[in-house]
């Protein structure tokens, strides 16, 4: 294969958080997709090195730099370009050397902390396999004047080679560019300086490369860009000459030399190569005669030789790349050159699906990308539908019985149809009868339909993770309503484990098929419908799923969590002994009957709000956001107007019952007390602990809430209870827009009232700390301060990460007596109604903190359902989400294992 | 440590044998060891032994620690490839790491393992040694692990990464203490899949030889895992090498995944652009239908006696199904035949993403 072969290096510095605001404004949204565009956007405009620089004070850079470097390697067409670590700080730059696996260069080192820092750093560089900048700066100081950059130069080349070993022609210099033109007299020679260091560099230091940050050079010029260009052109044209041979460039940029206006080019080379006094002057008077002036620009051409492929490669290519420019017409040349339309679905389309799924399969393209591609595949697919229906009225098959009937929907929750549609089109091409129940499908109406078309099949869909679960929960109703069709999956996330693991045994009436691709869908369906084939098929299918759930039992058993006693071994051990817990103004519960919703308003956390509306952002940042502030702006200011009429016109009330109580901890669980005997035990609430096996050298402890207070034995303690609702007339609200067909509103109103209840709990919880249990009785925390949790104690509510049981709240209502005090009710699956209600503990310990129980093993289980006084099976079910192994495959196993 | 002696070798000494025998012949590493263990048959309790009769994973399969278990088995298979013709043989560690043996629970057998491992290798060098005179070495083995520090196993979050590179440094360090004090001559990095994984297990060689003191020449081995050209983690053959070469290795090469057929263009892109000794070690054709290979000796002996010829190799031997029949093939095949002259190469910085990047100047 060819390596290309380079005389200067144009190294990308869009994807550098302090060359580009849109790229640091990217990483500090987290918005990684994007920001991955902008370096794929560098490489194919010809960057061939790619900078990447995290260094911003409010991330945290080494975070981020880790993220996207591995965020990148699973991009082949950005990955395959080297990459430069760009950090001010070492630990970033070490971090980011250990996620690449090619050779890349690390910017920068120098001796600004003396040789020993230098020499030992070099020699991790060396270790890791990377080529290195040195910047000229020493312990004195940045090299400014040609007789500082030298020095410094030669002194790191001399420790680099002789001392550290360093290869010579791994180390470039970067003697520094620093801006010209600034008014300060000593400033006007620091363009000949650099371009006289590079000269001497490349003469007297074999091997060494020099670069440099082209785009300081100009800061006096800071807003006009066509300036700024020409002066980044002219010096990169007598830098380069002598020997500068790697620049940081926005490489699609920069105007060719000789294009640039003869006038302009004068200016620049008079400030550059420093030769006249008033050349500053001049070009500061001149300048703003060229700002937004025709720069010839060079253009951003796009490499457009796939075009010449053959169409196969060509309809590949636009699948891939999510094209869609030319779909239809490559779709119309690949029908012409077809005996039938249905075999451009079955024949290119479907081959470059498949090359689309082996990439996804492997890691190299990701989700986003194939949705892209699935766009184009749709929009391929609706150009040949016509050409399709014709084909079956010419054939005459209109009239044919159907071979069979299947119902396909995408599960609810999930919107994705594209995968579904083309299997929809692919069946009926094959004369199935399709009914096609569309996207977010509940199980109940897939259900009902079945029932009433009486369908052979039915085919389930969905792209997002949770319709997995879904799917499995269709499969079980399908049980238990007594349907016997097979069901087939499919989708992007499904997959042949999941559907043996998960699906299949929860369907033993009929059979459960996974449908790799939409190719697969005939062959399936028919033999799943034919008299012969259906026994052995199914058959068949069976001894597969159970291979395979077993491969899978085995993997996930070696995947063990810590036994729940080393876990409470490692439980978390607060110092009892040096703390003294507060003791609440009252004990008892407390009942506020109608708080001011008014109160509220102030301590509303907006950004999730935005969410509901999957408007992704921060507020108030969102509202002046490029891609969603104008439709942020519109709900925000509908939002405030129903608002102020919920608040002004009483539509809602508030009530919240909030209980302190004396509380000791026993073994992993709390014993509430009547008074401060602590005699009589009025209530229990049990807690899960983490079990999660970490590394060694990473010994954090296993957490419950349990360990927040103290033992019994150690020193008396206090736990608090709430439930706040600002439901209380909400259902009537959402009816009244309801009725009048306003669902906008609906939904809004809906959505305000979660945001009062969050901020209801949120003010109560103020109201606990400083007045109620009063241990914070001079808290002074601003509203943001509030939002973000910057206080002392937290407020964990049952079914949340720290204590996943939902069933908590059975004891938290008995003991505050909610349903009489302020009239919330629990559901059957202990959902709270009306659904704008918060429930929770207050723990006041100041180590407190949230934290996520994580998956559990099976002895915490069954010591769980004990302290419960559950069977085991009752603490499966409620604990499901958490378990760390499959309940029904364990008892299968060991059915038949008896 | 008086259950496990320190018995390292001289890395200058075996530095000098190695480096004057590849300049006036072409060297012979050995073949498969799970071939030949599959020969055994060996049931669980086999695999299990007395020592973890009780063990709570199933132990079949887990043919590293058979070191262990049956050692006699094991020292037998090395004496067999040194009787075959080879100068060098591999430990039977490919997954002696931590990492590797979690899956057994066996995180805490690496060092011992290693340490076997070596052993065993260097009993039957002896052996070897004492029946001919010639010099045999033992090439301490690193697998790749189960797991990749550049590639996600999980698509739907490509960022997300089993493990990190200084796990795997950990991990490495280990195993390169138990090979080390177990006897090895050389450190033989393997079956690269991921050289994010190689750059971590180099590391830990390196600095395991700063912290006892010593340096054994090191071997590098990639993985083209199919005929796209590249390794599983991405890379064409000339970025592999520009991503290693900082380790100085003795050798660089290509094993497993592909026949000595498939992978000769491999080979001979690293034979063009590496300044040091080239290495393959095929596997025995591509698997049948049913996943055995059944090349047979003569056939992979004329194609791996071609690399020889056409200049290309300086050590051969065999992977994945090649038997002490084929390694004796081979060296028949090579015998004579001078090895590869190692090219001088233009001083240039050379980098790498997944593909090759060379500076002119």
């Amino acid at each position: 294969m060819n390596t290309p072969v380079a005389s200067f290096i144009n190294i990308g510095e869009r994807t550098n958080v302090t060359g580009s605001a849109k790229f640091r404004k990217l990483i500090t949204n987290g918005d990684y997709t994007a920001a991955l565009d902008v370096a794929r956007e560098q490489v194919e405009s010809g960057a061939q090195i790619l900078d990447v620089n995290m260094d911003e004070g409010l991330l945290d850079s080494e975070h981020a730099m880790v993220t996207f470097l591995n965020l990148m390697a699973a991009e082949p067409d950005i990955a395959r370009v080297p990459v430069m670590v760009d950090s001010s700080k070492w630990e970033v730059i070490e971090a980011g050397l250990k996620c690449v696996q090619g050779k890349s260069i690390v910017n920068s080192i120098s001796m600004k902390e003396g040789e020993e820092k230098f020499i030992e750093q070099a020699k991790k560089v060396r270790r890791y396999g990377a080529a290195v900048v040195v910047m000229a700066f020493d312990e004195v100081g940045q090299a400014d004047t040609f007789q500082r950059k030298i020095e410094i130069c030669e002194r790191a080349y001399r420790i680099l080679v002789d001392q550290v070993g360093f290869p010579p022609e791994d180390i470039i210099f970067d003697p520094n560019v620093f801006a010209v033109a600034t008014g300060i007299e000593e400033h006007n020679n620091y363009g000949v300086d650099f371009i006289e260091a590079t000269k001497w560099i490349r003469q007297n230091l074999p091997h060494a490369h020099v670069s440099g940050g082209v785009s300081n050079l100009s800061f006096a010029f800071r807003g006009n860009e066509p300036v700024r260009a020409a002066m980044h052109s002219v010096f990169l044209f007598h830098a380069i000459k002598v020997g500068m041979d790697m620049g940081i460039v926005n490489a699609g940029a920069l105007p060719v030399y000789d294009e640039i206006d003869p006038e302009l080019r004068e200016l620049c080379e008079d400030l550059i190569l420093n030769r006249r006094s008033d050349s500053t002057e001049r070009m500061v008077d001149a300048a703003a005669r060229f700002k937004g002036d025709g720069v010839a620009q060079q253009d951003n051409k796009k490499d457009m030789s796939w075009r010449e492929k053959p169409v196969g490669e060509r309809l590949t290519h636009s699948l891939v790349h999510g094209i869609t420019e030319f779909i239809e017409q490559d779709t119309e040349e690949a029908r012409q050159q077809a005996a039938r339309p249905l075999h451009v679905i079955e024949g290119p389309l479907m081959a470059g699906m498949n090359h689309v799924g082996d990439l996804f399969g492997a890691g190299k393209m990701f989700l986003p990308q194939v949705v892209k591609s699935a766009r184009v595949m749709k929009q391929a697919v609706a150009y040949l539908q016509p050409f399709l229906e014709q084909e079956k009225r010419d054939m005459g098959l209109v009239d044919k019985p159907a071979a069979g009937k299947i119902l396909m929907a995408t599960v609810k929750g999930d919107v994705h149809d594209i995968g579904k549609n083309i299997v929809g089109v692919v069946l009926q091409c094959n004369n199935y009868e399709v009914i096609d129940l569309g996207v977010m499908v509940p199980a109940q109406r897939i259900l009902d339909e079945a029932r009433k078309h009486n369908v052979d099949i039915i085919g389930l869909s969905g792209l997002i993770t949770p319709s997995l679960d879904e799917m499995v929960h269709v499969a079980a109703e399908m049980e238990r309503e007594g349907f016997s069709v097979p069901l087939m999956i499919g989708g992007a996330t499904t997959s042949r484990v999941h559907t043996a693991v998960k699906i299949h045994p929860n369907y033993h009436r009929g059979q459960t098929v996974y449908v790799l691709d939409a190719s697969r869908a005939v062959g399936v369906a028919s033999a799943l419908l034919s008299e012969d084939q259906r026994g052995p098929y199914i058959a068949e299918i069976k001894t597969e799923y159970a291979k395979i759930a077993e491969a899978h039992l085995r993997g996930e058993q070696a995947k063990l969590r810590m036994p729940l006693a080393d876990a409470r071994a490692n439980r978390l051990k607060l110092d009892w002994e040096g703390y003294a817990p507060p003791k609440p103004s009252f004990t008892g519960t407390r009942v506020y009957e109608d708080f001011d919703l008014a109160d509220l308003v102030s301590a509303i956390d907006w950004t999730p709000f935005f969410q509901t509306w999957e408007l992704k952002g921060r507020y108030p940042a969102i509202l002046d956001d490029d891609k969603y502030g104008e439709a942020a702006r519109n709900l925000f200011k509908d939002a405030q107007v129903m608002l102020q009429r919920m608040v002004g016109e009483k539509w809602l009330t508030a009530r919240a019952v909030v209980g302190l109580w004396p509380a000791n901890t026993v073994g992993d669980d709390i014993a509430l007390y009547s008074d401060e005997s602590r005699t009589q035990e009025i209530g229990r609430l049990h807690t899960l602990r983490q079990q999660i096996s970490r590394r060694e050298g990473r010994e954090r402890a296993h957490i419950a809430l349990a360990d927040y207070v103290a033992p019994v034995g150690t020193k008396p303690d206090w736990i608090g209870c709430f439930v706040v609702t600002t439901g209380i007339g909400e259902e009537v609200l959402a009816k009244r827009f309801e009725d009048a067909k306003d669902d906008y509103s609906s939904i809004l109103a809906k959505a305000l009232a979660d945001r009062l209840a969050e901020a209801f709990a949120e003010r109560m919880h103020q109201i606990v700390r400083k007045e109620l249990w009063g241990y914070a009785a001079d808290e002074t925390a601003s509203a943001e301060e509030l939002i973000l949790e910057q206080y002392r104690g937290i407020r964990p509510a049952p079914g949340y990460p720290a204590q996943p049981d939902h069933t908590e709240k059975d004891t938290l209502f008995r003991l505050l007596d909610v349903e009489r005090a302020i009239g919330v009710t629990l559901t059957e699956s202990r959902a709270m109604w009306p659904g704008s209600s918060v429930s929770g503990l207050y723990l006041a310990h100041p180590d407190s903190a949230y934290f996520g129980v994580g998956k559990v093993e099976r002895d915490q289980v069954e010591d769980y359902a004990r302290r419960k006084g559950w069977t085991v099976e009752e603490a499966e079910r409620w604990l499901a989400p958490v378990l760390n192994y499959d309940p029904a495959i364990l008892r299968s196993m060991s059915e038949a294992a008896e | 440590m008086t259950q496990f002696p320190h018995r390292h070798a001289d890395g200058a000494e075996v530095l000098a044998a190695l480096t004057k025998a590849a300049a006036e012949r072409i060297l012979i590493l050995d073949g498969a060891m799970g071939t030949m263990i599959q020969r055994y048959k060996f049931s669980e309790a086999d695999f299990r032994g007395e020592r973890f009769a009780h063990w709570t994973h199933d132990l079949k399969g887990n043919n590293d620690l058979l070191i262990l278990t049956r050692p006699d088995v094991v020292e037998a298979i090395h004496l067999e490839y040194f009787e075959a013709g080879s100068d060098m043989v591999e430990t039977n560690t490919f997954s002696s790491t931590s990492i590797a043996q979690a899956d057994y629970g066996m995180e805490s057998l690496a060092y011992e393992l290693n340490y076997e491992g070596a052993r065993l290798a260097k009993n039957a060098a002896k052996r070897a040694e004492a029946k001919d005179g010639r010099p045999r070495f033992v090439a301490g083995a690193f697998g790749p692990t189960n797991r990749t520090a550049s590639i996600s196993p999980d698509v739907n979050n490509p960022g997300y990464r089993a493990t990190t590179f200084d796990q795997l440094r950990e991990a490495y360090a280990d195993e390169a203490r138990g090979l080390i004090d177990g006897g090895s001559d050389i450190m033989l990095v393997e079956t690269i899949f991921d050289t994010l994984n190689a750059k971590a297990a180099l590391m830990a060689i390196e600095e395991v030889f700063e912290e006892k003191g010593l340096r054994l020449p090191v071997m590098i081995s990639g993985t083209i895992t199919d005929l796209s050209g590249r390794t599983l983690s991405g890379q064409a053959p000339e970025a592999f090498w520009y991503s290693l070469r900082h380790a100085k290795p003795f050798s660089i090469g290509l094993n497993c995944a592909l026949g000595a057929k498939e992978m000769r263009g491999h080979i001979q892109a690293l034979a063009k652009v590496a300044d040091t000794l080239v290495c393959a070690y095929p596997n025995a054709g591509l698997p049948n239908e049913f996943g055995l290979y059944d090349e047979s000796p003569e056939a992979m002996a004329a194609m791996v006696g071609e690399f020889a010829t056409a200049g290309l190799v300086n050590i051969v031997g065999g992977c994945c199904g090649s038997t002490p029949d084929h390694i004796a093939a081979i060296a028949k095949a090579v015998k004579g035949v001078k090895p590869r002259a190692i090219p001088a190469i233009e001083t240039k910085l050379r980098l790498s993403g997944l593909e090759a990047f060379e500076f002119a100047a």
